[in-house]
């Protein structure tokens, strides 16, 4: 079947199978790698999006539940070659090890900042509570929202 | 696999009594773990996300009637001053992800025995609605549910709204889980006062086949109360009133060995936090802090 949606604020049509997911329509349809395929059970938060503004795992999306929607992945967070402050801060930080996290935690943290834009250290860590980074390097990640909270305007 | 996306309640049920085995989805927090991991495929899937009625929710009659596709996190942000233990229980559900994805008319479908939603439902005695092209019937949650993952739906049946008073006294909720966030209950307990109706309401989570109410519980601590008349004076429950209230709860848990807890862990832990949510309430009942 045919599914279309606005990704990143372009419009894309593609045809999918009915039983695939979201995650699968980014990534293997559209090509946009940024959001990863891991636990595919919405346990480990790396294929974090943006679905109509709403935080959701896209793995958990049937494609055809996104018809009309409004996507926003990772790649759509950063102005061409400028990153936003949420990234800028995950490199300052060190927050990165091996990077398969990086992606679900930034759309999650730019989720919270834009709700909350002096979070706590707790608020930081329940935003966070469903994005899993292998290496478990929490602490950095924790610093760098919390950077990225004090120069996101 | 088909995919249908019916935009009106009437259109939903057409679909579903043109495929009695298609399967509802909206938050896709059990359907899709099922379909990435091939587990099941049915040959018709209906997506409710479309249909308005379902996430709406009002008042009725006096009473809350709440959409079946209400989310966790609208459970939260609206309804947490109206009904404050499904607020506490839908908070620990999953991740902000799941919670804002995930709803409590799914915890009604997929009826797992561990759905954090439904001991506040089973504690304020909640109605489930549903419907067919047939018409429309309203059933007690606890008769709705009666096996692990079963329910009463019938094939051709939608779950449309849970219909439950608004709070009229403290209400609580309790889950023990390996941390505080994605986990499936080890066991958990909800618990509302109803000072109107001079009652309690209580009901055991992940421990049972079904959600459990400890009715002698209940009826034990109801009797406490009247007995010494602390609706009204708001003293304290006494003590052994409260580890007895604790021992018939957990006497009511019908647990079993599986990998996230023992049998006699969960026995345990149901005493334990039947004591606290009534401690928690009843303080706050007085007036009194913590």
């Amino acid at each position: 079947m045919k599914l279309r949606l606005m990704v990143n604020g372009e419009s894309r049509e593609t045809e999918v199978r009915e039983g695939e997911s979201l995650l699968y329509v980014l990534r293997e349809r559209l090509g946009l790698f940024g959001s990863k395929n891991a636990c595919e059970q919405g346990e480990c938060g790396s294929c974090s999006v943006y679905l109509d503004g709403e935080l959701v795992c896209a793995c958990l999306v049937l494609a055809g539940q996104a018809e009309g929607s409004e996507v926003v992945t990772v790649e759509g967070l950063s102005e061409g070659e400028r990153l936003h402050p949420v990234q800028e801060a995950f490199l300052e930080a060190g927050a990165v090890q091996c990077g398969f996290c990086t992606p679900g935690l930034i759309v999650a943290a730019h989720d919270l900042l834009s709700r909350n834009s002096e979070p706590t250290e707790a608020e930081v860590r329940e935003a966070l509570a469903g994005n899993l980074c292998r290496c478990t390097g929490y602490e950095k990640i924790l610093t760098a929202v919390q950077m990225a909270a004090e120069t996101t305007p | 696999m088909q995919f249908l996306q019916p935009h009106s309640w009437r259109e939903a049920l057409e679909a579903r009594a043109a495929h009695p085995g298609a399967r509802p989805i909206f938050g896709g927090t059990d359907v899709m773990v099922d379909l990435n991991f091939g587990r099941k495929r049915p040959e018709t899937v209906i997506d409710l996300t479309r249909v308005p009625e379902i996430r709406e929710w009002n008042r009725e009659d006096g009473l809350l009637r709440i959409g079946a596709g209400v989310t966790y996190t609208r459970a939260i942000t609206e309804l947490g001053n109206l009904l404050p233990g499904l607020a506490m229980a839908s908070r620990t559900v999953g991740s902000p992800q799941i919670r804002n994805r995930g709803t409590i008319g799914g915890n009604l479908g997929s009826a797992s025995p561990a759905g954090d939603a439904l001991p506040p439902l089973y504690a304020s005695h909640a109605v489930i609605e549903v419907a067919s092209t047939r018409g429309t019937r309203r059933i007690p949650v606890g008769q709705f549910i009666i096996g692990p993952k079963r329910n009463v739906l019938e094939p051709d049946e939608l779950i449309i709204a849970f219909i439950m008073p608004e709070a009229e006294g403290p209400q609580q909720y309790a889950k023990i889980g390996t941390r505080n966030a994605m986990v499936i209950a080890v066991c958990s307990f909800g618990l509302a006062l109803h000072p109107e109706s001079r009652s309690v309401g209580a009901c055991i989570g992940s421990a049972g086949p079904t959600p459990i109410q400890p009715r002698d519980a209940e009826n034990f601590i109801e009797d406490v109360i009247e007995e010494h008349d602390l609706w009204e004076s708001r003293a304290e429950i006494p003590a052994s009133a409260l580890d007895r209230f604790g021992v018939l709860a957990s006497e009511a848990a019908m647990p079993i060995d599986d990998v996230r807890g023992s049998a006699d862990y969960r026995r345990h832990a149901v005493g334990v936090l039947a004591r606290r949510t009534l401690t928690w309430a009843w303080n706050e009942h007085r007036g009194v802090a913590g």
